[in-house]
C-alpha cells in the first residue's frame, strides 16, 4: 500500500518541518546561565510527528476527493444523518425537549459566571444568525457587521445615560436604527461585488469605530460609558444574579425568535431570491429579481438583528467602548458562519457554540488558543469547506 | 399579425468590435422565428441588448405584450424588461445550482407575487396560500416541460438534457408572452432534440407565447421555424421562411454552405 513516493514525499515534508521549527522548538536561550541550550529531542519529536501526520493528511485529502466523485456521478443517494434527525418526528420531538430543559435548567444547576458566558454564546448565535442571512443567504461578504452591533449598543448607552430610557423601549429602536444604518451603508456599497464589496464593508466598520473613538462630545471617546442601566422587569430592578439569569433567558427568547424568523425567510419568496441572488446575479436579475432592493433587504435585515444584540450587550455589559467594535469582532461572527455552514441555521448555532464556548473553557491552554483556532479554520476549509452542516434545501411533496 | 417585437437600427460595440451592426428584426404574435448564424456573429449579444443585460449603443427596442401599448424598453434593467414580459435562457446554462429544480422554477414567479419581509415573517393567510400557489404553478410547468420527476433533485445535479429544460421551465414561469432561448439544443442528442422540437411546438401552442431561438441544430430550425433571420458580423444578411432560406445564396455563401449538400 504504502509506495515509496509517499515516503519520499512524508520525509520531505518532515525535514521541512523539522527545518521550520528549527529555531523556536531547538534553540533555547538561557540568559541567567548565558548558554544556548540545544533541544534535539525536540527535533526528533516534530520529525516523526509530521512525518505521520502527512500520512494522516494525504489519506483524509484522498478520501476527501473519492467523496467528491461520488457526489459527482450522483452515487451518493444516502441522505445525511442529520437531515434524517431534523425530518422524522420520533428523533425530532426527543431531542427539541431535551434541548429545552437543558435550557431552562442551565442557570439554575451552573454558576453565575457558566451562565453569563451561555448568554455571551446566545448572543453571538443571534449575531450568527443575523449575518447569515446577509453572507450565507444572499452571498453579501459583510466584513463591517460590527458596525450595526456598535449601533446598536451606542443607542442604548447614549439613550440610558441622557435620557433615562430603559431597555424594553430602546430594544426596539436598536433594531431601527440598525435597520436605517443598513438601508444608508447599503445603499452607496451594494453596487459593488465579492472582494470589493468585502474591503467597502472592513472601512464602513472601521469608520464607525473611528467615529466612536474621537467625537467625544458625542460618544464620550474611548473611555467609553459607564453605568448602562441593567433591563429590567415592568420597573423591577433585579439582583446582579436574577439579572443574569433574566438575561439569559431574555436571550434564549430572541435565539428562538431569530431561529423563527430565519427558517421563515428562506423558505419565502424573498429567502429564495436572496439565495438566486448569491447564486448567479445575471441570471437572478433575468428572472425578474430587482437586484439593488433584494441586496438591500438582506443588508438591511442583518442589521436589524446587530442592533438588537447591540442594545442587550450594552445592557449586559453596563459598560462600553468603541475597543467591543473592533474589526475582529466582525472576523468572530463570520468565522461562525463560515465555520457553521453559510445558510444553515443549525451550522450557525453549532458554530457559534464552538468558537465561543472552547476558548473560554480552554483558557488553560490560554497560549495555545490562538493556534488551535487557526488550526481549526485551516483544516476546515480544506477538508469541509461548506461548512459543519451544509445548507439543506427544502423538499416538496405532490401526490400525483 | 400583430408585431410583439420590433427592433429598429440596433448597434452594439465593445470597444471598438462593433458586435451588433445596424440590425432591423420584427417578432409577430404566435410565431416561432429563429436567428442563425456563424459563431460570433452576434446573437448572444442580441439577446443580450434586447434583455437589458447590455446597453446598446444605438438603435430602439419596441416590445407591444398582446393586450397592451406599444412602449420602448431601451436602457431598462433586465427584471424591468423579464417583468413586462419577455423572459430568455442562456447559452452557457445558468441555474441556480445550490437549489432545488423546483425552486429555480419558482424564483421565475417572483416578478408575478408580492409577498415582502414582513409577511413573510407573519406568515399570514395570504402568503401562504400565495407561496401554494408558486409551488403548484411551478409543479405545473415541470410537469410540462418533462422534468416533474426531479422535482427536489439540486439543479446542478441534473443530466445536460434536464438542465436546458429546467431553464425553459424556468423562464416560463414569469409567465412571458416571447420566449427567447438561446441554443436549447445544444449538447443534446439527436433523440433529445427531437423532444425539444415537440416541447417547443407545445409551449407556442397550448400555453401561446411567441418564440424567438437562437439554433445551431439545422434540422431543428427548419422543422421549427416560421421565419428565419441570419446575422454574419452583427448584420442581418437574410430573413424568410425555412425554405426561401435553404435557396438564398448569400446565406449558402456565408453559413449553410457544405451543411446543405450534405
Ligand atoms: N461582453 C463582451 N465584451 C466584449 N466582447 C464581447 C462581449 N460579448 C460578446 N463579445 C464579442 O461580440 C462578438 C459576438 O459574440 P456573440 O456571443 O454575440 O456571438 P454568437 O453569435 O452568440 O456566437 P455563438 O454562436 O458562438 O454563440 C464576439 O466577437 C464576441 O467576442
Ligand atoms: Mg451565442
Amino acid at each position: 500500500m504504502i509506495k515509496a513516493r509517499e515516503i519520499k514525499k512524508s520525509f520531505l515534508v518532515s525535514i521541512w518541518f523539522m527545518f521550520l521549527t528549527f529555531p523556536i522548538m531547538v534553540i533555547r536561550v538561557n540568559p541567567i546561565e548565558k548558554i544556548v541550550e540545544w533541544r534535539w529531542k525536540n527535533m526528533l519529536v516534530v520529525g516523526i510527528g509530521s512525518f505521520l501526520l502527512s500520512f494522516v493528511w494525504r489519506y483524509m485529502l484522498k478520501k476527501k476527493e473519492a467523496g467528491e466523485k461520488r457526489a459527482e456521478t450522483g452515487e451518493s443517494g444516502k441522505t445525511f444523518l442529520i437531515q434524517r434527525i431534523l425530518e422524522e418526528r420520533r428523533f425530532y420531538i426527543p431531542l427539541v425537549t431535551g434541548l429545552t430543559i437543558i435550557a431552562v435548567a442551565f442557570p439554575f444547576i451552573f454558576s453565575m459566571y457558566q451562565t453569563s458566558i451561555m448568554t455571551t454564546a446566545l448572543m453571538y448565535i443571534v449575531l450568527g444568525l443575523g449575518l447569515n442571512i446577509v453572507v450565507g443567504l444572499a452571498g453579501l461578504l459583510d466584513l463591517g457587521y460590527v458596525a450595526f452591533y456598535a449601533v446598536g449598543a451606542y443607542s442604548y448607552a447614549l439613550l440610558n445615560h441622557h435620557f433615562g430610557l430603559g431597555f424594553w423601549s430602546v430594544l426596539p429602536i436598536g433594531a431601527v436604527l440598525g435597520f436605517i444604518f443598513g438601508v444608508l451603508l447599503g445603499f452607496p456599497v451594494l453596487r459593488l461585488r465579492g472582494d470589493y464589496l468585502a474591503i467597502v464593508t472592513l472601512g464602513f466598520g472601521e469608520i464607525i469605530r473611528l467615529v466612536l473613538e474621537n467625537w467625544n462630545e458625542f460618544s464620550f471617546g474611548p473611555s467609553g460609558i459607564a453605568n448602562i442601566d441593567r433591563p429590567g422587569f415592568f420597573g423591577i430592578q433585579f439582583s446582579l444574579q436574577a439579572a443574569s439569569i433574566y438575561l439569559y433567558f431574555l436571550m434564549i427568547g430572541l435565539v428562538i425568535f431569530t431561529i423563527i424568523v430565519v427558517n421563515r425567510l428562506q423558505n419565502s419568496r424573498i429567502g429564495r431570491a436572496w439565495i438566486a441572488l448569491r447564486e448567479d446575479e445575471t441570471a437572478c436579475q433575468a428572472m425578474g429579481i430587482d437586484k439593488t432592493r433584494t441586496k438591500l433587504r438582506a443588508f438591511a435585515l442583518g442589521a436589524t438583528w446587530a442592533g438588537m444584540v447591540g442594545v442587550i450587550f450594552a445592557a449586559k455589559t453596563t459598560f462600553i467602548n468603541p475597543a467591543s467594535f473592533t474589526f475582529l469582532e466582525s472576523a468572530m461572527i463570520l468565522s461562525i458562519v463560515v465555520l457553521g455552514g453559510m445558510g444553515s441555521i443549525l451550522g450557525v448555532i453549532i458554530g457559534a457554540l464552538i468558537l465561543i464556548l472552547l476558548p473560554e473553557y480552554l483558557r488553560a491552554f490560554s497560549d495555545y488558543r490562538m493556534l488551535l483556532f487557526g488550526a481549526i479554520m485551516v483544516i476546515m476549509m480544506v477538508f469541509r469547506p461548506q461548512g459543519i452542516i451544509a445548507n439543506i434545501r427544502r423538499t416538496y411533496k405532490f401526490n400525483e | 399579425m400583430n408585431t410583439i417585437l420590433e427592433v429598429n437600427d440596433l448597434s452594439m460595440d465593445f470597444g471598438g468590435l462593433r458586435a451588433l451592426d445596424h440590425l432591423d428584426l420584427n417578432v409577430v404574435e404566435g410565431e416561432i422565428a429563429a436567428i442563425i448564424g456563424p459563431n460570433g456573429a452576434g446573437k448572444t449579444t442580441f439577446f443580450n441588448c434586447i434583455t437589458g443585460i447590455c446597453n446598446p449603443t444605438e438603435g430602439e427596442i419596441l416590445i407591444s405584450p398582446p393586450g397592451k401599448k406599444r412602449n420602448k424598453i431601451n436602457g431598462l434593467k433586465p427584471n424591468r424588461i423579464t417583468k413586462k414580459g419577455m423572459a430568455r435562457t442562456f447559452q452557457n446554462i445558468r441555474l441556480f445550482s445550490n437549489m432545488t429544480v423546483l425552486e429555480n422554477v419558482m424564483i421565475g414567479r417572483h416578478c408575478r407575487t408580492s409577498s415582502g419581509i414582513v409577511s413573510a415573517i407573519l406568515r399570514g393567510r395570504s402568503t401562504i396560500k400565495e407561496e401554494k400557489d408558486v409551488v403548484d404553478f411551478s409543479y405545473n410547468i415541470l410537469k410540462k416541460t418533462g422534468i416533474s420527476h426531479l422535482v427536489n433533485e439540486f439543479a446542478k445535479n441534473l443530466p445536460y438534457g434536464a438542465q436546458r429544460r429546467l431553464e425553459i421551465a424556468r423562464a416560463m414561469a414569469t409567465e412571458p408572452f416571447l420566449l427567447l432561448l438561446d441554443e436549447p439544443a445544444a449538447g443534446m442528442n439527436p433523440q433529445e432534440s427531437r423532444e425539444l422540437d415537440e416541447l417547443i411546438t407545445r409551449i407556442r401552442d397550448e400555453d401561446n407565447i411567441s418564440i424567438l431561438m437562437i439554433e445551431h441544430d439545422m434540422k431543428l430550425v427548419m422543422s421549427l421555424s416560421d421565419r428565419i433571420f441570419v446575422m454574419d458580423y452583427g448584420r442581418k444578411i437574410a430573413q424568410g421562411t425555412p425554405s426561401d432560406i435553404i435557396k438564398n445564396p448569400v446565406v449558402i455563401k456565408a453559413y449553410l454552405g457544405e451543411d446543405i449538400d450534405a
